[in-house]
Order: C-alpha cells, then sequence, then structure tokens
C-alpha cells in the first residue's frame, strides 16, 4: 500500500499538488490520469522522491518515506523517454542495480536472464540501446527498474513516446506481465483510453487536486463531476447535462420519444434537433445535431439504427439521453 | 515547472549551438568531440555527387552546394596546402637537412631534449589538472545557479581574447618578483603551469558545457531510483557520457599548451633544463643562427602534437560509433 496525506507542492505560485491524499492497494495497477498541468507526474514523482512535497506525508508498506532519498524507498521508475544508459550494453543497464548493491556476479546474471525472457529481449544482451527501438528500449527500461525486487513500480507517461501501434501493444503487454509479476504498479498517463486499457484503478487528477478515485467501471459510468465524466471519454451538452454520445438514441416519432424519456427521471427531456451532418465511423456512426436552442452535440448510434432512421441532413429528429447513470449536471462555470 | 511540463525541459535548446564561440580560429570549439560533423571542409564531403540533395548537414549545402565538385575540392586541397601541408613540409625537409643523423643528433641535444622534456612534462600536468577543475567549471556553470552566473561564464573566454604576452604580465604581477601575495613563482616550473593553466582555461570547459547542458537528467534520476549514490551516479552515468568531450577538450589543452610561447616567455624565465620550453628552445635556436636544431625540434613538436590529434579522433569516432547511433 501507498499512501499519500495532505500532499502540498507549489512551484511559484502555481500549485502542483493541492492537498492530494491517495491510497493506492498493494498488488493494484493505478493509473494517475489528467491533463498536462494536473499534478499527476508531481505526484508519482514525489512518491518516487524525486521531487520534494512542501508538505504532507509518504508512506510505502507502512514505512514513512516522505524524508527518504529515492535510492532508500524501494522503488522501480521508468521514464517517458527510457533514460536508458546509452554506453552500456543491456544486460548491464538491467545488471546496474544489482551491479551496485555488489551481488554475486552468477545470481545477478541469471536474474538479468530472467528478466530479458520476461521483458522478450532474450538475444539481445550485448546490443545497445541505440540499436533498440522505442518499445525494446522501455522494455529494458522495465526490466532494470523490476531488477531490484522493487516494492513498487512506478512509470511516467511509459508509452508517451512510442507510435499507436507500439503503444497498444505495450499496454496489454505491461497488464499481462503485472498479473504475472503483481507488484504495486503506478502510471501517469494523460490518455483515459490507456488508463481504461491497463488499470484496475483509475485517479483522476485536475489543477493539483484529485477529483475522483475508483475503478475503470465507476468512473466511466458514475462520474464524480462533469470533469471526469469530460476527460474519461467523449459527452455531448444535452439540455444543460452532460451524455455520453452513445446514450443518446434518435427518434423520428416525437410521441415514442416522449414515452420512452417518461421512463428516466430527472432527463434533460426530449430535444429536437437539426440533422447537420452523418459521419460513417465503422461500427458506429456520429450524427452531429443542432438543437432548437442552437446548442450542438453530437450523438453516436450504430449503423443498423442509422439505417432505420434514414438520417439525412437538415432533417429534424428527437434526441434524449437513455443512461442516466452517466449523465453529469454541467457546472455553470464550465458551461459553454 | 511542474513535472508535467517536463517535456519542456528536454525539448530543443536553441540557444545550444550558438554557446559562446572564443574569437580566435584556433579556439576550441563546443563540438568539439564529434570533428566528423562539421565536415564542410573534408573533401570527402564536398566530393559527393548531388550537392544539393538533402542528407548533409545544411553548412555544407549553403557553402558548398552552388560549387561544382571540382572545384570544391581544388580549393580547398589548394587552401589546406598553402596555409598548413606546405610550410610543414618544408620544415620537415628543412629538419632533416642533414640528414637522419643530424635530425637525431639536434633532437637528442641535452638542451633540446630537456626543453622536449619541460614541455610534455609541464603540458601533461596542464592537461590533467585541466580535465578535473575544468569538468568542475562546467558542471558549476550548467547545474548550479549562483550570482553573477553569466560574468562567470563571460570570464571563461577571457584568456583567449587576451594577446598570450599580456597573460605573462598579468601572472607576472601576481606571482612574479615582489609578488602582492608573497608568491613567487617565476622561473620556476610551477611558473609554467600556471602560466598554460591561464591560456587552456576554456577548452575542456567550453567543449563539456554543451554535452552537460543536453545531458539527460532522467537517466541520473533513474540510477537514484535503482540505489546508485550521487558519486556512484556521476562516475558511472554522467561520467562515461561526458568522457569524450572531456578527452577531447584536455587532448586541445595539451596541444595548445605544447606549442605555447607568449605566456611563458617572461613567467618562465627561459633557464635551460630548468624552465625553458620547446618553444623558447626553438627561439633561441634561432637567435644563436642554427635554423636545423630549431626546425628539428619543431618537427619533435609537431609530431607529438599530431599523434596527440590522432589518438583523440581515434578515441571520439570509437564512441560515436557506439553511442550515437541513436535514431
Amino acid at each position: 500500500m501507498i499512501t499519500v496525506t495532505s500532499a502540498r507542492k507549489n512551484y511559484g505560485p502555481f500549485a502542483a499538488l493541492d492537498d492530494v491524499s491517495i491510497d493506492i492497494p498493494s498488488g493494484s495497477l493505478t493509473a494517475l490520469l489528467g491533463p498536462s498541468g494536473s499534478g499527476k507526474s508531481t505526484l508519482l514523482r514525489s512518491i518516487a522522491g524525486l521531487e520534494g512535497l512542501d508538505s504532507g506525508t509518504v508512506t510505502i508498506e507502512g514505512r514513512d518515506v516522505t524524508h527518504e532519498p529515492p535510492q532508500r524507498r524501494g522503488i522501480g521508475f521508468v521514464f517517458q523517454h527510457y533514460a536508458a544508459f546509452k554506453h552500456m550494453t543491456v544486460r548491464d543497464n538491467v545488471a546496474f542495480g544489482l551491479t551496485i548493491r555488489k551481488r554475486p556476479k552468477a545470481e545477478a546474471a541469471k536474474k538479468v536472464d530472467e528478466l530479458l525472457e520476461i521483458v522478450g529481449l532474450e538475444g539481445f544482451q550485448h546490443r545497445y540501446p541505440a540499436q533498440l527501438s522505442g518499445g525494446q528500449r522501455q522494455r529494458m527500461a522495465l526490466a532494470r527498474a523490476l531488477a531490484v525486487d522493487p516494492q513498487v513500480l512506478l512509470l511516467d507517461e511509459p508509452f508517451g513516446a512510442l507510435d499507436a501501434k507500439v503503444r497498444t501493444d505495450l499496454r496489454q503487454w505491461l497488464r499481462r506481465l503485472h498479473d504475472e509479476v503483481h507488484v504495486t504498479t503506478v502510471l501517469v498517463t494523460h490518455d483515459q483510453e490507456e488508463a481504461l486499457d491497463v488499470a484496475d484503478r483509475i485517479a483522476v487528477l485536475n489543477k493539483g487536486r484529485i477529483e475522483q478515485v475508483g475503478d475503470p467501471v465507476t468512473l466511466y459510468e458514475r462520474p464524480a463531476n462533469d470533469f471526469v465524466m469530460g476527460f474519461l471519454g467523449s459527452v455531448a451538452h444535452l439540455g444543460g447535462q452532460l451524455v455520453r454520445p452513445h446514450d443518446i438514441v434518435l427518434e423520428r416519432d416525437r410521441a415514442t420519444a416522449l414515452a420512452l424519456d417518461a421512463k428516466v427521471a430527472d432527463s434533460p427531456g426530449v430535444i429536437d434537433a437539426v440533422v447537420e451532418r452523418v459521419v460513417p465511423l465503422g461500427f458506429e456512426v456520429r450524427v452531429d445535431l443542432r438543437a432548437d436552442s442552437g446548442e450542438r452535440f453530437a450523438a453516436q448510434i450504430t449503423r443498423r439504427d442509422a439505417a432505420q432512421l434514414h438520417l439525412r441532413e437538415g432533417e429534424t429528429v428527437h434526441a434524449r439521453a437513455v443512461a442516466r447513470s452517466s449523465v453529469v449536471d454541467v457546472d455553470p462555470a464550465l458551461a459553454i | 515547472m511542474t513535472a508535467d511540463t517536463d517535456q519542456q525541459r528536454r525539448g530543443p535548446r536553441p540557444g545550444t549551438d550558438a554557446a559562446p564561440l572564443p574569437a580566435r580560429p584556433d579556439a576550441p570549439r563546443p563540438d568539439g568531440i564529434r570533428p566528423e560533423d562539421s565536415g564542410s571542409l573534408d573533401p570527402q564531403e564536398s566530393a559527393r555527387p548531388g550537392d544539393t540533395a538533402a542528407g548533409a548537414p545544411p553548412s555544407a549545402r549553403g557553402a558548398l552546394g552552388g560549387l561544382r565538385r571540382p572545384l570544391g575540392v581544388g580549393v580547398v586541397t589548394l587552401w589546406l596546402s598553402v596555409i598548413v601541408l606546405l610550410p610543414l613540409a618544408a620544415l620537415t625537409v628543412a629538419a632533416f637537412g642533414e640528414g637522419l643523423s643530424g635530425f637525431w643528433a639536434a633532437v637528442t641535444a641535452p638542451t633540446a631534449l630537456a626543453a622536449l622534456w619541460v614541455t610534455v612534462l609541464v603540458s601533461a600536468v596542464v592537461a590533467l589538472a585541466n580535465a578535473v577543475l575544468g569538468t568542475l567549471v562546467a558542471w558549476v556553470l550548467v547545474r548550479d545557479e549562483f550570482r553573477g552566473k553569466r560574468v562567470v561564464n563571460a570570464l571563461i573566454d577571457l584568456p583567449f581574447a587576451l594577446p598570450t604576452i599580456v597573460a605573462s604580465i598579468v601572472l607576472l604581477s601576481l606571482y612574479g618578483p615582489n609578488s602582492p601575495i608573497g608568491v613567487e613563482l617565476n622561473a620556476t616550473r610551477w611558473g609554467l603551469v600556471v602560466a598554460l593553466l591561464f591560456v587552456t582555461l576554456p577548452f575542456v570547459v567550453r567543449s563539456v558545457q554543451p554535452v552537460l547542458i543536453e545531458a539527460d537528467r532522467e537517466v541520473e534520476e533513474a540510477a537514484a531510483s535503482l540505489g546508485a549514490s550521487g558519486w556512484t551516479t556521476f562516475r558511472r552515468i554522467v561520467l562515461p557520457t561526458l568522457a569524450p568531450a572531456i578527452l577531447s577538450g584536455t587532448g586541445l589543452a595539451f596541444a595548445r599548451a605544447i606549442g605555447e610561447y607568449g605566456s611563458v616567455v617572461l613567467i618562465g624565465g627561459n633557464i635551460p633544463r630548468e624552465t625553458q620550453v620547446a618553444s623558447q628552445y626553438i627561439q633561441q635556436q634561432i637567435e644563436i643562427d642554427r635554423p636545423l636544431n630549431a626546425a628539428a625540434v619543431s618537427v619533435a613538436l609537431l609530431a607529438i602534437a599530431f599523434v596527440t590529434l590522432l589518438v583523440l579522433r581515434v578515441v571520439s569516432s570509437r564512441t560515436l560509433r557506439r553511442e550515437e547511433r541513436d535514431a
């Protein structure tokens, strides 16, 4: 368990962490999700000891490490840009933590071989980092961090520098690795898809504060506020409320729409809107709409529904939200 | 700055390429570690077909892009010949004017040998001191924040801007007879060392500085997270990264020290077998009309400088081959 209590960190007048408290359970894979400047990296680096807190405490597995340097926190850290030791071979990179601990050579070699196998770099021992691809370098960095048997593994935007395909592969690989190794892992990302994909818990940060912590389903379906809702998926403004575009149903017949709407308490109601554009997105179709009030929003419906509706640009349809769980009142301060 | 804005910290630094360059042509280049990269005057570079195509350094494009290939090669060859190769060849011919035995006798004459020995010894001490202290100065200038940092930074180049004879007078007024601080170094080898340290100050500093600015701080953080102490991190992670630059700066400082004349002429005292350096010996031999001796010792100096630069070149290209294949 990692416990951060009342953490504060200012850079001049800018509050990177504004009274942040969070518990990260042992063995979990937790994502710190937020836009840039939200404090997520600062929080991670504070757990690692790479950044000192102005106030607050950090404990790792019951040990207060607030004033310990990174060397004595029992952590493994993986950086966005790999931070590879360029003048060392892959083997020496991975062995670094063991070498400086003066572990017996044979023991270290065995450990390094095991790790290289886990990260799929067996056969690359004698290469230099410059001879590896980005994905391989990041896997090397992971093996290097795991070599010292850290109590917690901290990953700072680990896939941020990789191209889209490698990124997807690598995060699924990370998920499987975590299921094997079970080390408490904290991952910083600004990519909600990545967080939903790999993490079993997500903490959403904004402006140096934690907005909500929970499992991906909870956060997606019951966001605490419109920021969390907006950050975890696309949203549409519908009658003063935020809804997921795929939770908007379009009907030709107003009576049908009204009848169905009545089943949902506190609904934004049936909105009459003009179809502005129909965009096929593969499995789904995005319909850009303009309500009578002038408010623009998008609905996402299946191909089949779209075909049945025969939507054409300029026609009027009746829109309503169906899933109450993902409706959040718009914060007046943020309303468009 | 939050860690979230790391991108900015790591981003390209526009100021780096324009690191303050000493004005003199023999000044150490900030990119001293990789002479290959500035290949615009390299005959092979300009000999490549398709001169205006992409792929070569922009400087080469700009300077030679409009020239026909044979013309470019011709100008470069002629220039280097007139400036460097022919004078050196003439010197070598003069040195061997009385055959190999004459050359050998001139170089191994006790005072000549002593002068060469003093030169190499003092230069080696100076080069080593530069390697350590120059790196430290560069480190402090890059990593530490303090008042007057920019002034100190500008000060580094001052010994370069001064005529070396002025350096000699400056040092003599502090360390000479009637030294205001009671340290009299004139006519001692320490005097030579101080004078040469003065004029070679910028070499290591200016070659290490840009490398240190570009150095990835996260690599050091990674080492720390793996349990490495500050010293271990410096020794095993930072130093290997800086090594080519330190070596390059040290080599240039050594080469410069070997040939230095002006700054040692007053403080050194020119005592044969004690503080007389090779350049002073050469001057003396010319004055007493022994041009062969002068030429022979010059060739010996030339050989030492050449070997120094050759070693540098080999070592740095080796390091480059290993590390810089980076995409």
